[in-house]
């Protein structure tokens, strides 16, 4: 019995230690809110809706080209053939088009699930999915405030698609696709200091333009893809519902406990059974 | 005792392969209700996984891009899990509270809790999309430690190696392993608090799975409290199932329990049902308060609404007062009635959490196909048949031979 309890506590203390050690290392370089993410503006009051950055999308990462004329009277979702989609809305100021696509939060709810790492906040900003990582378990998209990743449900090999900032042309030098290509200069790409600055720019020089809002600077804690609209982003059915604090704050309590409930159940639980050990008179009156 | 269990002790191992075949053959008879109902549904959810594997996951399932978690999830792993509840709870009160008047029900829950988790995480290999990289966060070269999930996945795969050493003594006397046995019943209670402690961790994590989906699941179900709230109804979902198992087992395997276990079962009943109301009354209490915290009354007269009162008064109060009436009537019918009912309401609350009320508010609506039924179906017939096949091997509900009883506690 002793052999066995101590092998157990020194299983149970090398357990411990890494599972502590291992969530204070992660824990601490969490700062990222410090660091300056790029990203992108849009500016739904520029946006003429030419759908021209559905194709550039697809073109960049290698969908079907999207088809816009026949679905079009419809609200279109992001799917797992379109990484990017421009809805239509009537709203109280006439015709309003709005770019939906992956936020890229500073903290993003579906790197915090991802228990294999295949969500992935970049450095640079974007949030990218490797299919190396990835075992298809479909956390992310079950976390995503904003419902973004899309699962290939009918492919025996499977992948999670979302928008990559395409995260390739980054890394060489170039914009996002949708970005440098934009025929109205609705959307703007840089870091997301500069972006902020520039949106509250135009805010302030066209307020008549612009509802004093900046979608994006604090919901979910903040994202990379920012919006400047003529509406209420309500009528643009964009959720407006969302938490300002980051969404992996939701687990952190639960995780936290876990280290103590690790090092204290089994004290209290040996101690316990020390106690009752030799207790055989009690066990009638225990029903 | 048995008379082939007797001949079995004689092996020690000697010609244990000759052995090993011979138990693999079926004992008892072929054509029951049970087989022929359930060798068809099985066939059919083999072929269907096939299907699954071959043309991928939304063949056979209605899964959506707005709901990723159906029925595989939401009944097989959230909801059987917490039935599986009953292992954890029982070694707390036979191996720390040395309550041993349940000593005769602990090798069949640990056995039942065992093949749930095993079974209900196979579920899971066949809900991922890409199954060949479920190594990855266990051989360590991608630990997503900040993961709830990653936390739940571990603490499945630990717990599943603590219940084994909990029911190995029983393996170890089919085996007739003598010198095997009393290593691995010394080891008994070391698997036990450490199942304990992890059965905590991951019965409350599977409701913290839910925590980042603030704003897709009904307001009425949402709570940062649903860790709290699915450890503690585990319990008496786990113990719910305990009562209900054993109350077919009696009368399934009657031939093998000795008369002083079927006398000791009448007791244990009433006990377990006590039990059971003592920690539905705190839950039923916990979920009042977070209520009127979280103040939706308006939402209380909506269709959702009624549907979480019936859930709250229908399956929570109801077989609450049941289980301490018939307690102190020492009505066991009554019991199972209320054991039945309890049951239903842990599957409801589950899947309201998981399913039902999950995006509640999307425009389609996830409804499960015919075909993921079936497979859960085959998931849940096949872990009946091994566990038959073991309780027709292994002592587990007969006494175990009489060499082994000075190991045992």
């Amino acid at each position: 019995m002793t052999i066995n309890r101590r092998g157990f506590l020194k299983v149970l203390g090398v357990t411990g230690a890494a599972l502590a050690v291992g969530r204070d290392l992660k824990a601490a370089p969490n700062s990222n809110t410090e660091i300056d993410f790029r990203g992108v503006l849009y500016d739904s009051a520029r946006c003429k809706g030419c759908h021209g950055c559905e194709y550039d999308c697809a073109d960049a990462n290698g969908l079907p080209p999207p088809d816009p004329a026949k679905d079009l009277p419809l609200v279109r979702q992001t799917s797992e053939t379109k990484r990017t989609v421009v809805n239509q809305y009537n709203t109280s100021k006439g015709k309003v088009f709005i770019k939906m696509q992956c936020m890229h939060c500073s903290q993003p709810a579906c790197v915090a699930a991802c228990l294999t790492q295949a969500m992935h906040k970049t450095k640079a900003g974007p949030v990218i999915w490797r299919s190396d990582k990835c075992m298809g378990c479909r956390y992310c998209m079950i976390s995503c405030p904003f419902d973004i990743p899309k699962f290939e449900y009918h492919s025996p090999n499977p992948k999670i698609q979302k928008c990559d900032m395409c995260y390739e042309r980054l890394k060489t030098g170039e914009m996002p696709a949708c970005a440098a290509n934009c025929p109205n200069e609705a959307l703007l790409y840089g870091t997301r200091r500069q972006l902020i600055s520039e949106a509250r720019k135009r805010i302030v020089e066209n307020p008549k333009l612009y509802v004093d809002y900046l979608y994006g600077e604090d919901e979910a804690g903040g994202t990379c893809w920012l919006y400047l609209s003529p509406v209420n982003f309500k009528e643009l059915g964009m959720k407006t519902n969302l938490q300002k604090a980051s969404y992996p704050a939701l687990t952190k309590g639960f995780l936290y406990s876990v280290p103590t409930i690790f090092v204290l159940f089994p004290a209290l639980l040996s101690g316990i059974y020390q106690a009752t050990k030799n207790n055989t008179k009690n066990e009638e009156d225990k029903s | 005792m048995n008379p082939t269990y007797t001949s079995v002790t004689d092996h020690d191992g000697k010609s244990i392969w000759k052995f090993l075949l011979s138990e693999l053959k079926p004992k008892g008879k072929i054509f029951t209700p049970f087989n022929i109902i359930s060798v068809p549904i099985i066939i059919l959810g083999l072929v269907l996984i096939v299907i699954r594997f071959w043309k991928g996951i939304g063949a056979i399932t209605n899964l959506t891009q707005e709901v990723p978690w159906g029925l595989w999830i939401g009944f097989d792993v959230v909801t059987g899990v917490a039935f599986a509840g009953g292992a954890y709870v029982v070694t707390f009160m036979v191996y720390i509270l040395n309550m041993k008047k349940y000593h005769s029900i602990v090798r069949v829950t640990v056995l039942n809790g065992f093949l749930a988790y095993v079974f209900y995480a196979g579920a899971l290999l066949l809900d991922l999309g890409r199954p060949w990289n479920v190594i990855n966060p266990i051989i360590g070269n991608n630990f997503g430690v900040n993961s709830v999930l990653f936390l739940v996945a571990w603490h499945f795969l630990l717990y599943m190696v603590a219940q084994l050493i909990e029911f190995s003594p029983a393996i170890a006397e089919w085996l007739g392993a003598r010198r095997i046995h009393k290593i691995l019943s010394g080891m008994t209670i070391a698997a036990v608090i450490f199942g304990i402690t992890l059965s905590t961790l991951h019965q409350s994590g599977l409701g913290a799975l839910y925590l980042m989906a603030k704003e897709k699941i009904h307001p009425l179900w949402y709570s940062e409290f649903i860790p709290i709230m699915f450890f503690v109804s585990s319990v008496f979902a786990g113990l719910s199932m305990v009562i209900f198992e054993g109350s077919i087992t009696h009368k399934v395997f009657s031939s093998q329990i000795s008369d002083k276990d079927h006398r000791a079962g009448n007791k244990i009943i009433p006990g377990l049902s006590k039990i059971c109301a003592g920690t539905m009354f705190a839950y039923f209490f916990l979920q009042l308060l977070v209520f009127i915290h979280e103040k939706h009354w308006d939402l209380l007269n909506t269709p959702m609404g009624y549907w979480y009162l019936l859930e709250m008064f229908g399956f929570v109060l109801l077989p609450m007062i049941l289980f301490y009436y018939s307690y102190r009537r020492n009505n066991i019918l009554m019991i199972r009635v209320a054991a039945i009912l309890t049951m239903l309401g842990v599957i409801l609350n589950r899947l309201n959490v998981t399913v039902i009320g999950f995006r509640w508010d999307a425009a389609i609506h996830y409804v499960p196909s015919w075909m993921e039924v079936v497979v859960t179906l085959t998931v849940i017939f096949t872990e009946i048949w091994i566990f038959r096949w073991v309780i027709n091997r292994m002592p587990v509900l007969r006494d175990s031979p009489s060499w082994a009883s000075s190991d045992n506690r």
